[in-house]
């Protein structure tokens, strides 16, 4: 087996590539990074110098605005050079391989490179041949992970909950497309959290998913009873109709987080969505904007967690 | 031209003998051994020093990429590595580009692999025209102009009816059918075992039961035609355990399994290794051992090296992306003594597996030391450690999980009818 390639010699972060096989402290020194810059994007100059000149070069196989957008942020407030490539529509479409494009960018002479990609690995298969002093962050690769994703969403339960050992978080939703969903799980199980769930029709939970450390519902009610947190998933368009559901509509009848199936949780229970949401789809209006929804809080959240993980991966974090 | 070999460890898995001794070929063949080989007077003679001379490998999957992607491999590349790996008769699947499908294109093969004069080759022709399921092709004019078998390769028929007439027409000529086990829909898309790995890694799977239902559906058609079937590249317990059961009830089946299998499993992918992506994919440690199993009480037939020379463009490319393969004739031997040594087999047991019974699946006499048979032999010393590097392999493929181990056994000289078409430098 290949020794674990996001940790150098000394343990520290290299890379940011999955949260699985992350330890511990890792993990717990991202989110009291984080908690530094939270202070940082509330300022009227939301800027600390500590990436001037270095170059951060936003890599994006797959197209997405938000998740592009908040790195970009983020390292524009570490005072760094972002430099974006939409390389869905350029190089790629040429038949270039990806070694090829990413060997011709870091002749550019990058520091970080925030590699969103289609293929889950993608982003391992770059931080193998990329130089020593150059930093890959997965921005999301296939079904795999988006671990950035996973610790803002471990930051967020924090804030509002102090202590994972004492939680119960259920998943809801396309577990077996979703990156997001193996991040938290991997993120919760690690520090400790001794219930977490996954809610769906079995068409869209993966083989052996209990193995990662979750239970599996599948009748909503009964899976969302007593949680102090439930992250709902995105569902694609393309997967509404199909083999795996039969329409939105039945989904949202049995899946779609209600007011009403929110009851049965508990009383301060916490909502989440990594965003976009696809209201009426897999969650009604009233709870995306009602009192334990804590959807927008995590946006901004995402970006001192960026910063955190940025300043850790180029060794110069506090 | 004779050749003697003298002071050997005589190893002919077909009979189980194992001992010292002399073999002497003539006119291609195996004339004389032991006392009446040290009697001649051949025109050469080759002192095996204590080493193993066993017959030349037999492997009933090596793909030789000509016609059509010679920029992955060549006839000539491929050839010398068959032989630098002890292999000296070998099948190759009709995959290639177009595929083996015409008579002209299996003679003009043939007649490149004569003229080279290294490893024996058994064409495999296609079942269907250009494999794609509708048309079945001319057999019997594909039989006369030498192939062995007909297949599939690893495209599967989609059409059961189609997968019928197949083995009626087969049956008719007495044709064996080659045929990979997996249901297509089911393995659309899939490129891991479904499995606790391929959900961790976000991996699309592929289900153990796309093999079985494939078994399925040959074993009920073959009850009904009584075609001969060889089932290739087993990758599942469940798959195993079927073709146990079809064997005690009498039918005509056979199978084999890629090395690879025997050694590697879901796990070995790790971060995303792409020299693990294999077609079978590489499934739970439970279906390893089965497989090595079912290799040691001989419900899996033969071993094959499934050879697959892949270009690095092609796999060093995220996981789903790159292309299934790996390379395997000069890894074959070592990769089995080494299995034989971790299952603690009796090295003539061991090289059964890929002589005599090969042989037998490809309907041809090699695979054995005995008066008559061909002479195509294989000195190696069991114990010699070899370090797998990009430049020690002759094949153009360049590509194996297995690339920076040592492994054990030497391959020094290689005889192909007599004539020694490989000796170590």
């Amino acid at each position: 087996m290949q020794r674990n390639p996001q940790l150098n010699r000394n343990g520290e972060l290299q890379h940011l590539l999955s949260i699985d096989g992350l330890p511990r402290e890792v993990i717990e020194r991202v989110l009291a990074t984080a908690d530094s810059f939270i202070g940082v994007t509330e300022r009227e100059v939301k800027k600390v110098p500590l990436l001037r000149g270095k170059s951060v070069f936003n890599l994006f196989f797959e197209p997405s605005t938000r998740t592009r957008t908040t790195f970009e942020i983020a390292a524009k407030r570490l005072s760094a050079d972002v430099i974006n490539l939409n390389i869905a529509v350029s190089s790629q479409s040429k038949g270039e391989s990806l070694l090829d494009t990413v060997a011709n960018l870091s002749a550019m002479q990058a520091d970080i490179f925030v590699v969103r990609h289609g293929s889950s690995g993608a982003p391992y298969l770059i931080a193998r041949h990329v130089k020593p002093h150059e930093h890959v962050i997965n921005a999301g690769d296939g079904r795999h992970a988006h671990p950035t994703q996973g610790l803002l969403d471990l930051y967020t339960l924090r804030h509002y909950k102090k202590d994972f050992t004492q939680l119960t978080v259920a998943i809801v939703g396309d577990v077996l497309h979703s990156r997001v969903a193996r991040s938290l799980i991997h993120g919760l199980t690690t520090l400790g959290t001794p219930e977490v769930r996954v809610i769906g029709p079995q068409t869209l939970i993966p083989a052996g998913v209990e193995a990662l450390g979750v239970h599996v519902y599948g009748d909503m009610r009964e899976g969302l009873k007593d949680c102090d947190a439930v992250v709902m998933l995105r569902l694609q368009n393309e997967r509404m109709r199909g083999a795996l559901l039969p329409s939105a509509q039945e989904f949202f009848k049995h899946y779609g987080l209600t007011a009403e199936k929110l009851a049965v949780a508990k009383p301060d229970v916490i909502v989440m969505h990594p965003g976009p949401m696809n209201r009426g789809v897999e969650i009604d209006s009233s709870v995306a904007d009602g009192p334990h929804s804590v959807i927008l809080p995590q946006v901004t959240f995402g970006i001192a967690v960026r910063m955190a993980v940025m300043s850790m991966v180029a060794g110069v974090s506090a | 031209m004779s050749l003697r070999i003298v002071n050997a460890r005589l190893i002919d898995p077909a009979s189980g003998r194992d001992a010292m001794g002399e073999v002497l070929i003539e006119k291609g063949r195996i004339a004389a051994l032991d006392a009446d080989a040290r009697a001649a007077r051949p025109e050469r003679t080759l002192d095996a020093a204590g080493r193993v001379v066993a017959p030349g490998l037999v492997d009933v999957a090596a793909r030789l990429r000509e016609p059509g992607e010679e920029y992955k491999a060549t006839l000539e590349s491929e050839m010398d590595a068959a032989v630098a790996g002890g292999v000296t008769s070998l099948a190759c699947p009709p995959d290639t580009d177009p595929p083996l499908d015409e008579p002209g294109l299996v003679d003009m093969l043939r007649r490149r692999a004569r003229a080279l004069a290294r490893a024996r080759l058994y064409p495999v022709g296609a079942l269907t025209v250009k494999l794609q399921g509708e048309t079945l092709t001319e057999m019997a004019e594909l039989a006369e102009s030498g192939c062995v078998a007909f297949s599939q390769a690893n495209v599967p028929l989609q059409d059961t009816q189609m997968l019928w007439r197949a083995l009626q027409y087969a049956r008719s000529f007495g044709f064996a059918v080659w045929l990979r086990p997996a249901e297509p829909w089911l393995s659309r898309g899939g490129v891991a075992h479904d499995g606790e790995i391929a959900t961790r890694l976000g991996l699309p799977g592929i289900p153990s039961f796309a093999e079985t239902i494939a078994i399925c559906a040959i074993l009920e058609i073959m009850r009904a035609t009584g075609t001969r079937v060889h089932l290739c590249r087993l990758s599942s317990e469940a798959g195993v355990a079927m073709v146990r059961a079809a064997k005690r009830e009498g039918l005509p089946v056979s199978c084999d399994v890629g090395v690879h299998h025997l050694h590697l499993c879901d796990v070995d992918i790790g971060y995303f290794d792409s020299q693990c992506r294999l077609d079978p994919p590489l499934r739970s440690q439970r279906d390893r051992e089965a497989l090595s199993a079912g290799v040691a009480d001989g419900t899996i037939d033969c071993v094959c090296s499934d050879h697959t020379p892949v270009d690095d463009d092609a796999k060093h490319q995220p996981f789903s992306e790159a292309a299934p393969g790996a390379t395997g004739l000069e890894l074959l031997l070592p990769l089995m003594l080494r299995w034989g040594a971790l299952h603690k087999r009796p090295l003539a047991q061991t090289l059964a597996r890929i002589t005599c019974d090969p042989a037998r699946i490809l309907g041809v006499r090699s695979g054995r030391i005995e008066i008559g048979a061909p002479g195509d032999l294989v000195m190696f010393d069991p114990e010699a450690p070899v370090r797998l590097t990009r430049d020690g392999l002759k094949s153009q493929g360049k590509n194996t999980p297995f690339l920076g181990y040592e492994l054990p056994g030497r391959v020094d000289a290689t005889v192909v009818a007599g004539k020694v078409v490989y000796e170590r430098e």
